[in-house]
């Protein structure tokens, strides 16, 4: 087989804030893989039944656990955002410089807030652990 | 001069035939995963308690079961169609690379069969 030339050739172009978002994309996606075998787990947990469930909760509550969960909310607001982003552009909105640069903004924005309310519903007071 | 199309030359050889194919089913998942990726996160955090019995019940109520096995399954799916493509883009074309790929057609496999698997269970035992 020949060996063409692999994409991205990213290091030949000057930085700008979109590529940083760009390759967020990939990290948040690849971040979500390992956020969902965690949700496959606590599923699974919940269906083995009660004692199961109660060790698995034990182990999602510890403090490193909730970081992590903190960290795949952030990667969930983020690869949701972004990713309309990328259905916009898919069906012809958005592709202008400027409305690319807006729309980067915008997701970076509504990211946080969804993630702060995300996290602080997750971890309140009276929920149970996780 | 050859008689055959550009198309011609490239049916068959390679990834030629179902570029688009992967692509478009990416947007496709990508699109369902959208509404559902939410309802699932929104639920999830705002169940008044996340203890066994009220977990179970969310789980096995109504349309939840349907809803949870789909979002299952379209997660693992658009996940190994992206891994798919980061995969091929950042890992030279060696062994590691295929054995990369199908670990990550191994791993979603197992994950969709087992995240139905456990939804099946909670909501069948929540029915009876």
């Amino acid at each position: 087989m020949t060996e063409r030339p692999l994409s991205p050739h990213v290091t030949v172009y000057r930085w700008a804030y979109t590529m940083t978002l760009s390759i967020l994309h990939r990290v948040s996606g690849i971040a979500l893989v390992g956020a969902f075998i965690v949700t496959i787990y606590w599923l699974t947990s919940a269906a083995a039944g009660s004692a199961a469930y109660a060790s698995a909760m034990a182990l999602l509550g510890s403090a490193p656990s909730k970081l992590v969960i903190a960290l795949a909310l952030i990667a969930l607001c983020y690869h949701f955002c972004n990713g309309l982003r990328h259905l916009a552009w898919d069906v012809g909105f958005g592709f202008e410089r400027a409305q690319a640069r807006r729309s980067a903004v915008v997701v970076v924005v509504v990211t946080l807030l969804a993630a702060v309310v995300l996290i602080y519903a997750l971890f309140r007071a009276g929920a149970g652990a996780a | 001069m050859s008689l055959r199309t550009p198309l011609r030359r490239v049916l068959n050889h390679g990834p030629a035939h179902d570029g688009v194919g992967h692509w478009w089913v990416e947007r496709v998942t990508a699109l369902a995963l959208a509404p559902l990726a939410m309802w699932f996160a929104i639920s999830v955090v705002a169940l008044p308690t996340r203890d066994y019995a009220a977990v179970t019940a969310w789980i096995g109520s109504g349309l939840h079961p349907v809803l949870l096995g789909l979002t299952v399954v379209l997660a693992a799916w658009h996940g190994w169609l992206g891994l798919q493509v980061v995969i091929e883009d950042y890992v030279p074309r060696n062994g590691q690379r295929l054995l990369l790929l199908l670990l990550s057609t191994f791993v979603n496999a197992l994950l969709a069969a087992s995240g139905v698997w456990a939804v099946l269970r909670i909501a069948l035992r929540t029915a009876a």
